[in-house]
Formats: structure tokens, sequence, C-alpha cells
């Protein structure tokens, strides 16, 4: 968060075509050629934007995951709430199955994973 | 046409009209305006009609009514489900077509809620891919009309639950709410939309897009039916460990007290530059009205406003990037052929399956979560999230609700910001803060424009409080009646 991140230095324009690659890649997403340059740019348009926030001091200020944790208690946020770790009835497993797009009927089937 | 939950529980309860009279009339008005044919408006709200369902539950509430027994709160009334949420056997596409094809083998919590309060389910309603957009054109079942205005967007991303209500397809709808998609649409369509408070209602059974930030709420024609809606909705639900145990209020009464005394709070910041001239004046007339029904006037400071647009579009592309990993083409939707291996499988399935909107947020927020970025970026906008709550929290030690304009503009072009993701990112600039900080807001129509296009007042409470702005919510709506 200082004024030497990403934020501020390498910023607006910065992400390069190795990057958007690079992230397709890490989140299993194949880009068409067509594709890639549009993402370059609609990304660092977008970031630009987003270099807004460290005009913010947030020194001191925590990081905020989730609103009950704003409240002070008025949302219960200990885990007091869970349910009885009990056993009882779930969706039928016949049911789960019948919406695969490729089952035998007990396992999800997928092409082969050990790639040579 | 009956519009309101009090018009079909009436005709029913004195045995007027039966309620699956009431369900073939809805079917037969989305027949005739929402598909392709010729001569229909082609509003393009509904992406599959459960009719045998909604049928059969019309014939239940039938009986009901002719035993003379007590009727349900939403006996008879037709009801849209936007379709990221499930319905057992019905398609849930997420308006995406990487689900097409799939049929969950459970109902949505909401859903078996409003059946068990006598509702009766129409069928899905189309939004933007994953409820990702303002427009409702990320579909991949194309575009949503605007009934006020076929030539314009009707808001997104709840745009077809939004769209259904307006035209009268359906009484009352289900929307989800990220960062304005239930509020936004409803300003855009001249209906109700209410965002409850995070943890109010259940999302159990809701296609997640960003966990902290989803909520799910009603559209309706008036204040009382979404407070209904509420009543009916709220609560907690054992299968979402997110939903709370805080009392439900009573919703339904608060609606017909009156206002006077309360304190309401204008943030300077929500009528700045880029407000359109003919909502500022709607809403500052909205404002004046309801001074002139016994509310106190307050001027408010949300002073780190301009910084929830980006704030959001870290946190909720970061959530996604996570959640929208499960849509790998092994259990359910879309499978892409002729792949040979599991990575390929995946990528190639991901692909096809996804538009671009998706992929955009997906490698904005895979980005901001990546190694060497996740303080600059993901761990900055947590902190200025806890700002922007705290700026509502103390606005809130002083004043009961907070007014302001929806949405900067009315209704846009369809097409009009496409090819500008920025631009369509600024349509939710008034309305993120409130989904950031967890509060409830509701978006009332107060007006229009000269060229006859809805206009949206805000109204934001505090976290729980849904019974308050519901109350100014009908102030305000009464005064547009005065």
């Amino acid at each position: 968060m200082s004024e030497t991140g990403p934020l501020a230095g390498e910023a607006a324009g910065k992400v390069t075509v190795d990057e958007v690659l690079r992230v397709a890649e890490l989140a299993n997403l194949e880009l068409t050629a067509d594709e890639v340059p549009r993402m370059q740019r609609d990304l660092n348009a977008v970031l630009g934007y987003i270099a807004q926030l460290n005009e913010l001091d947030t020194a001191g200020v925590p990081a905020m995951a989730q609103v009950g944790e704003m409240l002070g208690g008025l949302i219960e946020t200990d885990g007091a709430l869970l349910r009885a770790d009990s056993v009882r009835p779930s969706i039928d497993r016949a049911a789960v199955m019948a919406a695969a797009p490729e089952s035998d009927g007990r396992f999800f089937k997928v092409p082969k994973v050990i790639e040579r | 046409m009956m519009q309101t939950i009090d018009e079909v529980r009436g005709a029913l309860a004195a045995g007027a009209v039966p309620a699956t009279a009431i369900a073939e009339q809805h079917f037969a008005r989305i027949a005739a305006d929402d598909g392709a044919e010729p001569g229909s408006k082609h509003i393009n709200s509904f992406l599959s009609l459960s009719r045998e369902r909604a049928l059969a539950q019309a014939a239940k509430m039938d009986d009901l009514a002719r035993r003379g027994d007590e009727l349900p709160l939403l006996a008879g009334v037709p009801v849209g489900i936007k379709d990221v949420l499930t319905m057992q056997g019905s398609p849930a596409t997420a308006g995406s077509k990487i689900l097409e094809g799939y049929r969950p083998p459970y109902d949505a919590t909401t859903v078996a809620r409003l059946e068990a309060a006598g509702a009766v389910l129409l069928g899905k309603l189309n939004c933007d891919e994953f409820a990702m957009g303002s427009s409702n054109e990320n579909s991949a079942y194309g575009v949503v009309r605007n009934p006020r205005a076929l030539d314009r967007v009707p808001g997104g991303s709840s745009g077809g639950s939004a769209a259904a209500v307006a035209a009268g397809f359906a009484v009352a709808s289900l929307g989800t709410d990220t960062g304005g998609s239930i509020r936004q649409p409803a300003a855009f369509c001249g209906v109700v939309g209410l965002l409850p408070t995070y943890g109010r209602v259940s999302r159990y059974g809701l296609i997640a897009f960003a966990s902290s930030l989803d909520r799910v709420g009603p559209l309706t024609h008036t204040v009382k039916d979404a407070a209904t809606m509420l009543q009916v909705l709220a609560g907690k639900d054992e299968l979402d460990a997110t939903s709370s145990d805080r009392p439900v209020d009573d919703y339904v009464g608060a609606v017909a007290k009156p206002v006077e005394g309360l304190r309401v709070g204008v943030p300077a910041e929500y009528f700045g530059e880029g407000l359109d001239a003919e909502v500022r004046v709607a809403v500052e007339r909205t404002i004046e009205q309801l001074r002139a029904a016994g509310c106190s006037i307050h001027p408010v400071s949300l002073p780190h406003t301009r910084y929830a647009v980006p704030t959001y579009y870290v946190l909720a592309t970061a959530e996604a990037s996570s959640n929208l990993s499960r849509f790998d083409g092994v259990r359910f939707g879309l499978r892409a052929k002729d792949a040979n291996t599991l990575s390929a499988m995946f990528k190639k399935t991901r692909d096809e399956g996804f538009g671009a909107e998706v992929k955009r947020r997906i490698l904005l927020g895979t980005y901001a979560l990546s190694a060497g970025y996740y303080d600059a970026y993901y761990r900055k906008a947590q902190q200025v999230r806890a700002l922007i709550t705290r700026d509502f929290l103390s606005a809130f030690a002083d004043v009961d609700v907070i007014v302001g304009p929806m949405t900067p503009t009315p209704a846009f072009k369809l097409g009009e910001k496409t090819d500008d993701p920025m631009a369509m990112y600024l349509a939710d600039i008034y309305s993120v803060a409130a989904s950031l900080a967890g509060i409830c807001g509701v978006s009332v129509p107060c007006g229009e424009t000269a060229e006859g296009l809805p206009i949206g007042v805000q109204i934001m409470g505090k976290h729980f409080d849904e019974a308050t702005i519901l109350r100014v919510g009908s102030a305000a709506e009464a005064s547009q009646r005065g």
C-alpha cells in the first residue's frame, strides 16, 4: 500500500500482452487472438480508473472482508450461528449426476488428467 | 390489469377471479408481447416459463379460496424469478452459454418461501450474464427492451425482473443486487426495487457472483408490495450461514405509519457533476414533499462516495474470479467438444461458454489477486470499503434515512455504452456505496422526464432497518399521487 506499489508505479496503461496471457492462464481462460488486444485495452482503462484509490491514506484502516466486521456485534460473526454438525439427507446423487455433461451415474467423467 | 398483491389476493378471496385465470392472463400477456413474433413488443424478459408448476400452484390456491380457508400472503400472485436463482427442474442459465441445458435439482430458499406463501411462479427472467452488467446487454440470450421506451435499456443486471413487472407480465419478481442490480433497473423501468440488508434474505440457491456483496430482493409496482414480499423472504435460513437470525420486523405494518418526525439526510456527494438536470429536479422535489409530510431534512456527508465504483470493481471482480472457477465443464452445463486433456477442456469450455464482460471481470479479478498485486489492489480496496462503511455509520448517527438520486441519468439507449466498459460502470455510481456498506436501500419512482422516461429516488437505511426505508418510500410514493 505504499506509494511505490503497482498503483503508483506501473499502473495505468502498463498491463502488457504477456501479462494478459499470464493472467488468462491463471484463470483457465483461452483467449482468441482478437480478444487479447481488446482485453489489454479494457484492463488498462479500468486499472487506470482504479488507481485513484491510491489518493487515500489508508494506514491503520482495517481491511474489511465482510459487512458484519464493521457492525460491532449487530451481526453475529464468531460462528455461534453455524448449524449442528449432524448427518441429514442431501440432494439425491442421481439427480446431481444427471446434470453432468458426462457421467457413469456414480462419477463425473473427464478427459485424461496426466498430459504427456 | 391487476398490478398489486392486494388486487390479486382480494379478487381471489372474493371469489371474483380464480388464480388459474390470473395466471393464464399473465401467460397470455407474455405470449403477446415478450417473444419475437410479429406485432410483439419483444421485451425478451422471460428465458423460460414454468407453466405446469404455475398452474398446479394456482389450482391449489383456488382450492383454498373455495374452501374459504385463510389465504397466505402471496396467494395466487404471479411472480417471475431472475435466472440466477434455482428452481427445481427449470433451466438456470444465469444469462450464460456456459450453463445452457442445466436444470438444477433443487429450489433456492427464496423460491421455496415465495411458493410456500402462495405465489405462482411463472418462470425465469433474463439478466446480464452472471449478473455482470448495468444494461442487460451482456445476456447470452439477447437484450431486454425497456417497456417504457423500447429503444432503451431496462438497466441491469436484473433487467428482465424490472421489465417483466413494468410490462405487466408479473405482479412481482425476484432480482439480485451486487452493485445496484435491483435498484438501477427498477429506476430505469419505473418500478420499486428493494435491496435488503446483507444477511436479511437467504442466498441458498443463488448462483454466486461476489459473495460479500450479493443480495436477493423483490421488484414490484408499489412500496407496500415490496414490503409484503420482504415479509415472506426475510429471516434466518439454516442452509445459508451468512443469513442473520435477527428478528424480522413488521414491514407491511411499517408502510402505513406516518413519517412525521423522521430525519432525512441528503448527501451533497450525490448531487454533483454528472447528474442529469431532470433527475435532480425530480429528486429534489421528492425531498421537499418529504419535508411537507413532516420529515426534517439534514445535509450529511459521505466523503468517500467517489471511491465506491473503483473499490467495487476490485472487490467484485476478485470474488467473481474465484466464484466462477466452478464453471469448468465437469459438473453442469456446457462442455467443449474435442478437448483431449483436462486442462484443454477447462480452457475451451470457459472460452466458448463465457461472454466478453465475464472474461474481462475474471481477468481483472485474477490480476488484482495475483502475486505482487494483492496488497496494492485487493487489500487497498478492502480498506477503502471500511472507510465507505464508516461514512454511512457516522451519517446514520444523526439521521434515520439518506435520500438521493438512484441513477445519474434516466435509461440510456440500447448500444450506447456497450463499447466502453468504464462508461457502463459509472451507471452504478449512486448504487455501489450502499452495496459495499451492506446497508438496505429502496428505489421508488418519483416522476418522469419530459420524454416520459421514469426517474427513481433512492432511500438508504441503517443495517436491518428496512421498516424505516419502506415507510419513507411509501410517503415518497404517496406524494407522487398527491
